[in-house]
């Protein structure tokens, strides 16, 4: 009876490793065909790239999806948090010929270095797509003279103030203010001047503004090989803005966090006690609005804060405020380029902007989409950014940026060393030596 | 034995069965050793060797990802061009001074918890293991952060809190300049990594032998010379092994650096290099060039300790002395 029984426990045992491996077989069969599945049944899918957001994209996405009625589906896939990671990504993809990169959210700045390996934006679909762009918007989306990306979204810094802090210096906020006249108030008032001075890229910005407003230019040929770059750092505009960075940092103004201040930090300073005046994104507006919903901030903040254009350097010359946004871009290892070139005409339709402004914050790189009424009570400082984007200066536009961003940022930081004397000179000097492999970075 | 079998030949015959015998069962062994551990020997080279081999082949050219037509063959130019750079002596520089405060403040704090660890009583043993193994299991980028916001000066509470110290007060901005960041930076690793350092010393402090301290204690040693005389001696191949690993650790540092300066205001350190110069230049050749010499440093610190420091890294247990 016990071999019996052993005997019966030997065949449960075999049974129930038969049943073991069928329902493994089962599954890993069933994995195999899900991966290799009936996924070109569909209509085909473009894959767009899209830098961290609050949903809009995806949504913009599925809209056009719907609208494209079955000829296409977008799906989007997430990039890394920051500009320069998402920049990273996207260059290492592209020149291994992924051919997965349709659509691209593309930062303005990095569109020279990546237009080699983008798909030619066709001729009707460039005429469209820029009917009312924005002047300073279109600028971020050329290279060589041509359109290479799609300006979707733009973004631009304004001038946030405490009105209470101008009032008391008795500051004519509905005119033009210098950068002397700031400073000269966050002296007088001991308050703290929002700038943001740490070794990143805000720094670049912020530079690149200085040098554009006071009528100079970082980058003299942005079109030359690496190792024939001129660069216009060493000039009056150039002295100019290492003048305004060098006083805010020696006397202290940007506050004690200045050498290490991003967008975050000086927004965090801004609303406190000492906050007087900004240069910031529209983020500002939303990220101040929520605090206050949240209950972590004051009403009475809110009601203080006014915002103008973009400080000038020179009292009788226009300030060019810094330019940021997306364009779309369309890899040219793309299955479907005219597919995605149809997708990008849907996604940057003046409606969509509009949308995206109003749920995500991110202003239109088109005119038309500022004329929604909704836009005016929700963002009341939409004409300020619109017409600072009329205004915007991009950044140096050349393969090469990166090199002249990372070596402006090492040069002109922290900004109590910035000298007008040496400091653009000698960045000058060291970025220059950089693009010809002399130096590291 | 060999004069033996010369001398007899019927034991040389048996012998030569018996060495026969061995040698099959050798030969067996061996095979089932390489049929053991050939495969990871082979993922091994693949996964280490290939990509050491491309990336010095890859130093040799000027190659930007970006423009992959305009690479060229320049030889040892980026070498030169890197080792003649002050950039590289600067970050060598701050590598060399964290790996050496590093390991020298983990020794001794490693070594003081695991004498804690080896004396304390049997009830709270395991509790206070446990406790000093926290840090260790924390994600290296989860105490980077936490470390950054407690100094940083608009979130942290540093300054707030130890305003009383001479030196610190609201206004102090750690990471604006390397003589105060590089602490934080170093402060965080040691935190960080001390109870690694601390188990090795723990395993290495049991096998010193109770017998050796009780005579040197009868002898009427003192505390610091049982220390002294025989603890340390005893477990010099424990330590020893502790620092060589820290070392290499050390030395390689990353991501502490990373979140809290991003190597700003001179706190760059040599790994940062090599992946700015890789990553975020995407210039190919000049970053395998930093690589190659970061891997040449981690290979010369581990030469100077095992042929000078003569480290045993088979332990105390079956390797040489």
């Amino acid at each position: 009876m016990p071999g019996n029984r052993r005997i019966i426990q030997q065949r449960e045992r075999v049974r129930e490793r038969r049943v073991a491996v069928a329902v493994t077989s089962l599954g890993l069969t069933s994995l195999l065909l899900t991966g290799c599945g009936p996924a070109d049944s569909g209509p085909p899918t473009l894959t767009w790239y899209i830098n961290p957001d609050a949903g809009g994209q995806a949504d913009i996405a599925q809209r056009c999806t719907e609208e494209a009625d079955g000829e296409y589906r977008i799906e989007t896939s997430l990039l890394p948090n920051d500009a320069a990671a998402q920049r990273e990504q996207l260059a290492r993809r592209l020149a291994a010929n992924d051919s997965s990169l349709d659509i691209m959210s593309i930062d303005p700045p990095f569109v020279p270095e990546l237009a080699t390996f983008l798909a030619p934006v066709p001729e009707d679909i460039a005429d469209s797509t820029t009917e009312n762009t924005l002047e300073g918007a279109l600028a971020g989306a050329m290279y060589e003279d041509r359109l290479v990306t799609v300006p979707f979204w733009a973004n631009t810094q304004i001038l946030w103030y405490r009105e209470s802090v101008a009032e008391e210096a008795g500051l004519d906020m509905s005119q033009p203010v210098t950068w002397d006249q700031l400073m000269e108030v966050a002296a007088e008032q001991d308050v703290e001047l929002g700038v943001q001075g740490s070794q990143a890229e805000s720094m670049t910005v912020w530079i690149n503004s200085l040098i554009e407003s006071a009528g100079g230019t970082i980058l003299e040929n942005p079109e030359a090989p690496a190792d024939e770059i001129e660069l216009g750092l060493d000039s009056e505009a150039g002295r100019e803005a290492a003048r305004i960075i060098g006083t805010i940092g020696d006397e202290g103004l940007g506050g004690p966090g200045l050498a290490t201040s991003t967008e975050g930090t000086s927004l965090t300073e801004f609303q406190g006690d000492t906050g007087s005046f900004m240069v910031n994104y529209p983020f500002v507006w939303p990220a101040t609005q929520g605090a206050v919903e949240g209950g972590s901030l004051d009403q009475a903040l809110l009601d203080d804060i006014g915002w103008a254009l973009y400080p000038r350097v020179s009292e009788d010359q226009e300030a060019a405020a810094p330019l940021g946004g997306i364009n779309l871009g369309v890899g040219a290892s793309s299955d479907n380029p005219e597919l995605a070139y149809q997708a990008v005409e849907c996604i940057v339709q003046p409606e969509n902007q509009t949308e995206y402004f109003l749920t995500n914050g991110n202003p239109p790189s088109n005119s038309e989409a500022y004329e929604d009424p909704r836009i005016e009570e929700q963002f009341p400082m939409a004409e300020t950014i619109r017409e600072s984007l009329e205004n915007a200066a991009p950044r140096p536009q050349t393969p090469f940026y990166n090199e002249i961003s990372s070596g402006l940022q090492q040069t002109w930081t922290p900004p109590e060393g910035v000298e007008p004397e040496t400091t653009p000179e000698e960045s000058a000097e060291f970025i220059t030596a950089v693009l010809r492999g002399e130096r590291l970075l | 034995m060999t004069r033996a079998t010369t001398e007899n030949p019927e034991a040389m015959k048996t012998n030569g069965r018996r060495n026969n015998d061995y040698s099959d069962r050798a030969k067996a062994e061996r095979r089932l050793g390489w049929i053991l551990a050939g495969p990871a020997f082979i993922i091994m080279l693949a996964v280490t060797l290939y990509p050491i081999i491309q990336a010095f082949f890859d130093s040799l050219y000027a190659f930007r990802l970006t423009a992959p037509d305009e690479r060229q063959f320049i030889f040892f130019q980026n070498y030169v061009t890197i080792l003649s750079d002050p950039v590289w002596w600067r970050d060598l520089l701050v590598t060399l001074l964290i790996t050496v405060v590093t390991v020298a403040v983990e020794l001794v704090l490693g070594f003081a918890l695991a004498l804690v660890m080896h004396r304390a009583l049997k009830a709270v043993r395991g509790w206070l293991r446990t406790a000093i193994l926290v840090p260790y299991g924390i994600i290296t980028v989860v105490s980077a952060y936490a470390w950054f916001y407690a100094f940083d000066i608009s979130s942290g509470y540093v300054n707030s809190w130890f305003n009383w110290v001479p030196g610190i007060d609201q206004d102090l901005n750690w990471f604006a300049q390397a003589s105060t960041a590089l602490p934080v930076i170093m402060a965080s690793e040691i935190w960080k990594t001390t109870p690694f350092i601390s188990l090795l010393l723990l395993a290495g402090l049991a096998q010193v032998p109770d017998e050796l301290t009780e005579a040197a204690k009868v002898d009427g040693a003192t505390w610091w010379e049982q220390m002294r005389k025989v603890i340390i001696p005893n477990m010099k191949a424990a330590i020893m092994v502790a620092v060589l690993f820290r070392a290499l650790d050390a030395f390689r540092i990353f991501d502490n650096v990373f979140i809290m300066t991003n190597g700003q205001y001179g706190t760059e350190v040599l790994s940062l290099l090599a992946y700015r110069t890789s990553i975020s230049r995407l210039e190919i050749g000049l970053g395998s060039a930093v690589s190659v010499l970061l891997f040449a440093c981690v290979l010369l610190i581990s030469f100077i300790a095992i042929k000078i420091f003569k480290v045993d890294l088979a332990g105390s247990t079956g390797g040489k002395r």
